[in-house]
């Protein structure tokens, strides 16, 4: 049996090479430094370009140009850094550009420390750009899964033509740990929807059929969605096509655009191409005791000392039920109120004042609320010093 | 210029569009757009081959009038998507459409640009003023200048464009303005350059400056001068252009194995039946880390799992530095240790963070340390190993190894084997010299 003792800055660095990603513009931080620097050192062997940029907008920015241009982007920061990539978020999302970017937590607010692990950004990511649009956003709780769901993100944003955050700790990057190595499963990554045909004046590249909508400059529509959750395919500066790209409301040409039928169904695309494949991108891994009345429900690091705890409650007597939660955002309702059935109490340990939480007592309380179902109570154990949640907290929260 | 598209014969005769541009009558935008298309026709290039990247403001509406292809990005920014464009691909022609505002708040992309020498155009639309937003000062806009957020004068100097990205190494710069007869050449000669090529075009915003300062081609033509600012092709250095420089140093790279997985296969035994907690706990700069972290690697050896969590300040070579390692026959889930088995202390740094630990220990536990520190009050069974008895002599970055080597031989996790050659595959550079330490660790235990 083989194995590998490695820290997950290694297993992300890795796993975005494996997903193909050839492209990297980054800002030093810590604790995400080790990814850039792994990059700028491997990108060239794979072809690829990576760069420290002066400033993380800078680094966003150049990611979001490199994507147009056909390239696999990828991008690493932490708090104050993820802060300054806000607005270039909300255009990567406007723009359909796939991007995958990592946050790594470490404590806030602001500098906080750089040094020390939270699960503090989870809320700011999902609402971290103006405008309120949907997003993905994936935690590895494993140096493993740090590997498979840096794929799995690539896979999500190249298809989905939106960004997808990775959001591990501090702890997770930078700790070693142990991995068996045939748990290195790789992900199939998928490609965006690509117009390939040349230009023909008058006739869709994408359908191959005369499209009266065309301009005569035009052989593709580059913001032509149809059915509205539908991704565009779209053609990277340099092919043969012409492609625009706006950070404004835009119609299918990418002209900025005030009509309000085509500006609501645009807002509408963007977020039902997310929402429509929630099936798709809930991920989460559920341990369930037949005995127990308490289900855990967490996500990163956290989520170690939870099952230990589940581990060590099975053979002490002290059932109970753990949901790891490996999708963050879109909230991943069916896998959560699945879980949650024939539980009486709901524990939810972050390293945050219940940012998570919040989150899953709306979602569960309206279910309730709704179906005439008495809810479970629901607590949170939480910790903000900067220390990890531990087993044994996890195991007196069990009733 | 040679175009690339196969599909394309016959001459480009425009890349504009029929949309008509939408700003006020006598804008100096309108005019510089329509330079633009004449220098691109004097060019040829392939439109599909040509990105026009825009900024925001007035000027950031212009991408929507040419048929090439387009990127309308966010106040300030365009300089940096230009740069991501180019970089991924050196063959475009990269065209950076701005305005002094973007000029502002984008800055330090301008400059870092310039200075990187980054084959991309600038086109700074320099018209003293926030068009968009209804005429508040900018950047550029003189001293004195009324406009709505300076209405008694503005009191801030202006800032020289072209001076700023000449003096950082920008390789062509140009100040002119949107009356210049030869400005289709000049700007054919700037986007036709390989390097940074900068032109900072200085024209009239009829809505707000030109009312505002009783201003018009006279008086901006006098301000030129009156600035002592020089015009026409101010730089012109020999290219030697970014992009193309870091492809051709990664091609150096091509085909390399990229992060293979290092494997461990265990090549030894280790006795342990339960899982081990141990913290060492020394001063930062004393490869308190690199000691602690072979430990895991010799028990993944030996058949072990094994996890390695650190503590350190953000200055890496002064105050603490601690290392939690856990061994196990079984995987580790939690990573943090609750109560060490064992504690090695190396350094006052590392007793500040520890005595709390000290206290949790038990009999059973272990306490490892150094004379200095036998005192230290705590319940684990004591051993007091004195560096500097055997034949190497101690130094600040190998007392760590040593007295960590001899810890490994009094806890015997696994053998002082599969340290050495934890030591010996992981940190190659210094494996002659650290496997000496780990040899002369042997005589600690002696005294
Ligand atoms: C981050 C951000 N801040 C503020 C604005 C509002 N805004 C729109 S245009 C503009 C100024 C543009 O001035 P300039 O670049 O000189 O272009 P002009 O309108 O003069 O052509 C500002 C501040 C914005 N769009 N984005
Ligand atoms: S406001 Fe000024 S810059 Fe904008 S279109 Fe009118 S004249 Fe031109
Ligand atoms: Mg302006």
């Amino acid at each position: 049996m083989s194995r590998e003792y490695v820290d997950g800055a290694t297993a992300i660095a890795r796993g975005a090479l494996r997903a193909g990603c050839n492209f990297y513009a980054g800002y030093p931080i810590t604790p995400a430094t080790p990814i850039l620097l792994h990059m700028l050192r491997e990108l060239p062997k794979v072809g690829g370009i990576g760069i420290q940029a002066e400033d993380e907008i800078s680094a966003i920015s150049m990611c979001i140009g490199a994507a147009m241009t056909g390239a696999r982007p990828f991008t690493a920061t932490s708090g104050p850094g993820i802060s300054l990539y806000s607005e270039n978020i909300g255009l990567a999302i406007m723009g359909e550009v796939p991007l995958v970017i990592v946050d790594v937590m470490r404590m806030g607010p602001a500098t906080g420390g750089a040094t020390t692990t939270a699960q503090g950004d989870v809320q700011f990511i999902r609402w971290g750009t103006s405008g309120g649009y949907p997003i993905i956003a994936l935690a590895p709780s494993s140096v493993t899964e740090c590997y498979t769901l840096t794929q799995r993100a690539f896979d999500l944003a190249e298809r989905l033509r939106t960004p997808v955050f990775l959001l591990p700790d501090k702890e997770l990057i930078s700790s070693m740990a142990t991995v068996d190595v045939d748990e290195y499963v790789d992900v199939p990554v998928g490609q965006r929807p690509l117009v390939n045909a040349p230009a023909v004046s008058g006739v869709s590249a994408v359908t191959g059929r005369p499209d009266a909508r065309l301009r005569p400059e035009e052989s593709y529509l580059p913001y032509d969605f149809d059915p509205i959750d539908g991704i565009p395919p779209t053609s990277p500066f340099g092919g043969p096509q012409i492609t625009r790209f706006t950070t404004s409301s835009h119609d299918e040409h990418g002209f900025l655009c005030k009509d309000p039928e085509k500006v609501g169904r645009l807002n509408d695309h963007l977020r039902l191409k997310i929402e429509s494949r929630r099936a798709e991108i809930e991920m989460g891994e559920l341990v369930r005791h037949p005995d127990a009345s308490t289900l855990f429900i967490s996500y990163g690091t956290t989520a170690r000392a939870m099952r230990e705890a589940v581990d060590i409650g099975h053979q002490s007597d002290q059932p109970a039920s753990g949901l790891t939660l490996h999708t963050l955002w879109p909230l991943p309702e069916t896998l959560i109120l699945e879980a949650v059935q024939g539980h009486q109490r709901l524990v939810v340990p972050e390293l945050n004042h219940g940012q998570y939480r919040h989150e899953i007592e709306w979602l569960i309380y309206r279910h309730c609320a709704r179906n005439g179902l008495v809810p479970p109570e629901i607590v949170g154990l939480n910790r903000v010093d900067g220390g990890l949640i531990t087993p044994e907290q996890c195991l007196q929260a069990i009733s | 210029m040679a175009t690339s598209s196969p599909v394309q014969i016959q001459p480009v005769e425009t890349y504009r569009n029929e949309r008509p541009i939408p700003f006020c009558p006598g804008c100096g935008h309108s005019i510089l757009l329509d330079r633009l298309d004449a220098a691109l026709r004097q060019l040829q290039l392939d439109p599909t081959q040509v990105v026009i990247v825009s900024d925001i403001g007035c000027v950031g509406l212009s991408d929507q009038y040419f048929s090439t292809n387009t990127f309308h990005g966010l106040h300030g920014r365009s300089v940096a998507y230009a740069t991501g464009i180019k970089l991924a691909n050196p063959d475009l022609h990269v065209i950076v459409l701005m305005g002094d505002g973007g000029v502002g708040i984008g800055g330090t992309h301008v400059l870092n640009a310039a200075r990187r020498n980054i084959g991309i155009t600038v086109l700074v639309f320099n018209n003293f003023n926030f068009g968009m937003t209804g005429g508040e000062h900018s950047v550029t806009t003189f001293s004195d200048a009324i406009t709505a957020s300076t209405r008694s004068g503005n009191l801030e100097h202006p800032l020289d464009v072209c001076a700023s990205v000449a003096v950082n190494g920008a390789g062509y710069v140009y100040r002119g303005s949107s009356f210049d007869k030869d400005l289709p050449q000049q700007m054919a000669a700037a986007i036709a350059y390989d390097g940074f090529a900068l032109m900072d075009i200085w024209e009239l915003c009829t809505a707000y400056f030109v009312p505002n300062n009783h201003f018009g081609r006279k008086e901006m033509l006098e301000r030129i001068e009156s600035l002592g600012m020089e015009t026409g092709v101010l730089q012109h250095l020999p290219a030697n252009e970014y992009s193309r420089r870091l492809h051709a140093l990664t091609e150096r790279f091509a085909g390399q194995d990229t992060m293979p997985v290092k494997a461990l296969t265990p090549a030894f035994n280790s006795p342990l039946d339960h899982k081990f907690h141990l913290i060492i706990a020394g001063s930062a700069g004393a490869k308190v880390r690199s000691a602690a972290k072979a430990i895991g690697y010799a028990g993944v050896l030996s058949g072990l799992w094994a996890t390695q969590r650190d503590d350190y300040p953000t200055t890496v070579k002064t105050g603490h530095s601690i290392s939690e390692i856990i061994l196990s026959p079984e995987e580790i889930r939690y990573t943090g240790i609750a109560k060490p088995d064992a504690l090695v202390l190396l350094s006052e740094d590392g007793l500040k963070k520890v005595r709390h630990r000290l206290t949790t220990m038990t009999p059973d536990d272990i306490f490892i340390t150094t004379p200095e520190f036998a005192d230290v009050e705590t319940a684990a069974r004591k051993m007091i190993l004195r560096p500097g008895a055997g034949d190497v002599r101690i130094t600040r970055t190998n007392r760590s190894l040593i007295v960590t080597a001899a810890a490994l031989r009094l806890l015997k996790l696994f053998p002082i084997a599969a340290y050495e050659q934890a030591i010996r595959r992981f940190q190659a550079r210094f494996a002659d010299e650290n496997l000496k330490v780990v040899a002369a660790s042997a005589g600690l235990l002696e005294e």
